[in-house]
């Protein structure tokens, strides 16, 4: 406990140094990094604190980049209020299809999650008028984010780059609450529900109840997430909430590592480098990141995260090891 | 302080507990005994709130808790420990317990403060006292079956509870291990003026410790009373002591 890093900001430092690169590819995919990092922190709340598997995750995020991108491109709504919005509405959508979500357990209430979110995108998908179907919404406005190149020190970067700095303070600041959360009682609480939903029921837990308000609140930080990736798109459409997007932030959640805070975000850097990887050198991409993550699962089961740790682990049994021989 | 009457629990057809009533005394040590299947831990988990009954009352101090959510009955002073021992296995034993004072202490809906600053001093006295304070870093889920038993009960003493409902406390454990966990409830018994109920299949555990004795066969009490008027009945004998 005494060397304890303070990793939220070691984070920050590094990810603002990306635009220093001067390549406008690496802040593109910087930027998706850190959009699509909140997404998996945020989903990681159920999955490795709470211990619900949730296959309708993309649903709450999708719905936070509509909200956003309509109220900023048809009511044009301030950016950091249209983003607040951007997180409520879909944590109380999150509210509402979790009250049923949570009365099931295991397999059920994954399906139930699943269930809801395909209603959410289907219904998107359908209502033209104000969704824009299945056009979606495009143009959606860039924030006004001049005032970040007045910052002495920052005068010269793109737009992109503004965006990019935002985004990533946004998410940084988003992944701290997140943590704050994790770490309090409640997280706590949350964690003797993964662990053993009986047994947490006879401490005093009200086990719906915990898992309802983690349900809402992952629901409220994928909608920011999904907020800053459509104006970063230029556009909302509804497969941000079709099931494969779903299935995407599982499986960067695992890769990362689900019993680590950080992991999601190991495992999203992971994913976001090798789909863009892929795709340049391949058509078959789907097949061929396909067959890597499932050589990744297999090789590294506790996730990125769990094979440095152990990695670290050994290097330091080694040296003290070494020390007294 | 508690009392139940005439429970009745069925599962699909086949009645697992049939009309059971069991008074139990303010600072009383009761047992609930009978053999594997008798139903006891059917009779427990009616009481706990982990199942409904068919019919029949329980009452905790006059209230009525039939049917009540579990979280609801152990915040009423209720605690408990399972036949199949139930921690929180990946958390350390320090864990486990200072979490049962989050959640009995009502902290669960702070989003904020670090847990870990919470009733440190009060999860270091109970380890101490249950005798688990040397292996608080350990894991609980590794530990030792008997280890594990101690932290379930203290993890059931975190909620303060004046009634404790213990299943099978001693069922896996060696004689040595299975003494000495009597005797440490004995004393946690005594020290905080404890009701204590708990289920045996062992008859000869259940003697040296409790003061009335009640006696399921094939989901019927059969018998009740000291542990002298139970020796001596000849139903039971016939059930039990035929085996011994
Ligand atoms: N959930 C259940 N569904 C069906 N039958 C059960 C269930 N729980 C217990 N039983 C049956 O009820 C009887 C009593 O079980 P139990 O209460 O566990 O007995 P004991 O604790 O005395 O060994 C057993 O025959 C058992 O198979
Ligand atoms: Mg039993």
């Amino acid at each position: 406990m005494s060397r304890r890093i303070p990793w939220t900001l070691v984070v920050l430092l590094l990810a603002l140094t990306i635009p220093w690169f001067g390549s406008r590819y690496y802040t593109f995919l910087a930027t998706q990094i850190a959009i699509l990092s909140l997404f998996a922190v945020s989903y990681n709340l159920l999955l490795g604190t709470t211990g619900l598997v949730s296959f309708g995750h993309a649903a709450y995020f999708g719905l936070g980049a509509y909200a956003t991108g309509l109220l900023m491109k048809e009511l044009n709504v301030p950016f950091l209020l249209a983003l607040l919005a951007g997180g409520l509405l879909p944590a109380a959508f999150a509210g509402v299809f979790g009250y049923f979500c949570v009365r099931l357990t295991k397999i059920y209430f994954s399906m139930l999650t699943l269930a809801f979110a395909q209603i959410v995108w289907a219904i998107c998908f359908q209502w033209n008028e104000v969704t824009g179907g299945d056009q979606g919404i495009s143009a959606i406005p860039y924030p006004e984010l001049g005032w970040i190149g007045a910052i002495p020190g920052l005068g010269g970067f793109r737009t992109g780059d503004h965006f990019y700095f935002a985004c990533v303070v946004l998410v940084i600041l988003c992944i701290w609450v997140l943590g704050r959360i994790t770490d309090s009682p409640f997280g706590r609480l949350l964690t003797t529900i993964r662990e053993n939903p009986e047994r947490a029921s006879f401490i005093g837990v009200d086990v719906r109840r915990y898992e309802l308000a983690a349900f809402a609140i992952a629901g409220g930080f994928a909608g920011v997430s999904g907020a800053l990736f459509g104006i970063f798109n230029r556009g909302v459409f509804a497969d941000f909430m079709f099931w494969p997007k779903s299935a995407e932030v599982l499986i960067m959640t695992i890769l990362g590592g689900m019993n680590y805070f950080w992991g999601p975000v190991a495992g999203t850097i992971m994913m976001v480098v090798l789909n863009q990887q892929i795709t340049s050198y391949t058509e078959y991409w789907p097949l061929v990141l396909g067959t890597i993550l499932l050589v990744l699962l297999f090789a590294f089961p506790g996730g990125l995260m769990g094979a440095l740790d152990a990695g670290a682990k050994r290097l330091r049994g080694q040296k003290t090891g070494g020390g007294d021989a | 302080m508690l009392d139940i009457d005439n429970v009745t629990k069925t599962f699909s057809g086949f009645t697992a507990v049939s009309g059971v009533s069991l008074t139990v005394e303010k600072q009383q040590i009761a047992a609930v005994i009978g053999p594997n299947g008798a139903g006891k831990s059917t009779f427990f988990n009616m009481i706990t709130g982990h199942l409904t009954p068919d019919s029949g009352a329980i009452r905790l101090n006059g209230r009525d808790i039939t049917g009540i959510a579990p979280h609801k009955i152990c915040g009423a002073g209720m605690g408990r420990s399972f036949q199949r021992t139930n921690i929180f296995p990946k958390l350390t034993v320090f864990d486990n317990v200072q979490a049962a004072y989050l959640a009995h202490r009502g902290k669960g809906g702070n989003f904020w403060s670090p847990a870990e600053r919470f009733y440190r001093d009060e999860t270091e006295a109970l380890l101490r006292s249950i005798g688990l304070w040397e292996q608080r870093e350990s894991i609980g889920g590794v530990m030792s079956y008997g280890a594990q038993k101690q932290l379930e009960l203290g993890l059931a003493l975190a909620s303060d509870p004046a009634l404790l409902l213990l299943d099978e406390p001693t069922a896996g454990m060696s004689a040595t291990e299975t003494h000495e966990a009597i005797r440490l409830l004995e004393r946690i018994a005594g020290e905080r003026e404890l009701t204590l109920l708990f289920t045996e299949h062992d008859m000869e555990v259940v003697f040296s410790i409790a003061q009335k004795i009640a006696v399921l066969h094939q989901g019927r009490k059969i018998a009740e009373g000291t542990p002298a008027e139970v020796r001596a009945d000849p139903e039971v004998r016939r059930i039990y002591l035929g085996h011994h």
